[in-house]
């Protein structure tokens, strides 16, 4: 039997809640995936309405037709929105503060969230026109850790109407 | 293309909840750590294990912490041929119900058995605990319950 002096009282119970997924992205995603593991961005248009989704989930929410036409995006986007992190959290990986952005890629119909690195947290803005920084191609995976983060690429601000749909 | 093989990934999603135990599960777990039983005296008398917070008649705080077992009473069980991963014992076993000696209330713990033959609803058991080393206050600490006299 232990000795019971020499530790205190139980007052905590680690009760980790744990679900393990084996995920397959399907044949649109999949598209999207494999896009990145060649340093591309790809996306597809809806053939009723003309937006271009990007990643795509292989129909077109709004008219629910497949969306067939696959489209190259650019490398370049706009800085819809963004959020400042300056709170830490367990399992952080990123130096705080650091810039969460909303980037709407030239030529697509819709922002997804990217990293933005290369610019002091107090210096982000609407409307940044900022391009994607790549892993070494040795490095590419069908994943977006192969998009290391957005940075400014120097180009004047986007004028807000030309965004103002996608906020 | 290589393109036409399907990808997939393994993805977690993981919390890491910590709980705070209370004076009564902190006591019983705490006890487990030292490789004993602790129940609660219930107000009629009855002792609760595992204790609970409160009595479960009356709703008033349970009374004197007392020890039980370590051997039991097999009330009702289960075998499970296939253990899953998240299993205590990775070898076929059985759920079982136990009732401590100077228990009145029957607990959920794991047998460590050769096999269904081996248990009925009133079989006796005793707790095998890890070694005090690896005890850190928690359910785990019993590693299942064997069959008196038995060759485990």
């Amino acid at each position: 039997m232990a000795d019971e002096t020499t530790a205190g009282p139980v007052t905590t119970l680690a009760t980790p809640i744990r679900l393990d997924f084996d995920f397959t992205p399907g044949v649109a995603q999949s598209r999207f995936l494999r896009g990145l593991e060649q340093g591309k961005f790809m996306g597809q248009r809806c053939p009723s309405c003309g937006k271009v989704y990007v990643p795509s989930r292989g129909s077109c929410p709004t008219d629910g037709v497949p969306t067939t036409e696959d489209v190259l995006l650019s490398n370049v986007g706009t800085v819809t929105t963004y959020c400042v992190v300056n709170v830490p959290f367990a399992g952080q990986s990123i130096e705080i503060p650091y810039i969460c952005a909303q980037v709407l890629l030239d030529g697509a119909n819709v922002s997804f969230m990217g990293l933005i690195q290369e610019i002091p947290a107090d210096q982000i803005r609407m409307g940044m026109r900022v391009e994607a920084v790549w892993v070494d191609e040795s490095e590419l995976t069908p994943s977006l850790a192969s998009v290391r983060y957005f940075r400014p690429n120097g180009e004047t601000d986007a004028d807000y109407e030309t965004y103002k749909e996608y906020l | 293309m290589a393109d036409s093989e399907v990808l997939h990934a393994e993805h977690r999603l993981e919390y890491p909840y910590s709980r705070s135990t209370g004076p009564i599960i902190g006591a019983f777990l705490t006890a487990l750590r030292d490789g004993r039983f602790l129940g609660a005296t219930g107000s009629n008398g009855s002792i609760i294990v595992p204790p609970t917070e409160y009595d479960p008649i009356t709703s008033d705080d349970v009374g004197e912490l007392v020890e039980v077992g370590p051997g039991g009473v097999i009330s009702s069980w289960a075998w499970v041929s296939t253990p899953l991963r998240k299993h205590p014992l990775q070898t076929p076993f059985a759920w079982a119900l136990i009732t401590l000696d100077g228990a009145d209330t029957a607990m959920l713990h794991a047998v460590d058995a050769a096999g269904p033959d081996d248990l009925a609803t009133g079989t006796r058991v005793t707790a095998r605990f890890r070694p005090a080393s690896e005890r850190i206050g928690s359910m785990a600490d019993i590693e299942a319950f064997v069959v008196e006299g038995g060759a485990a």
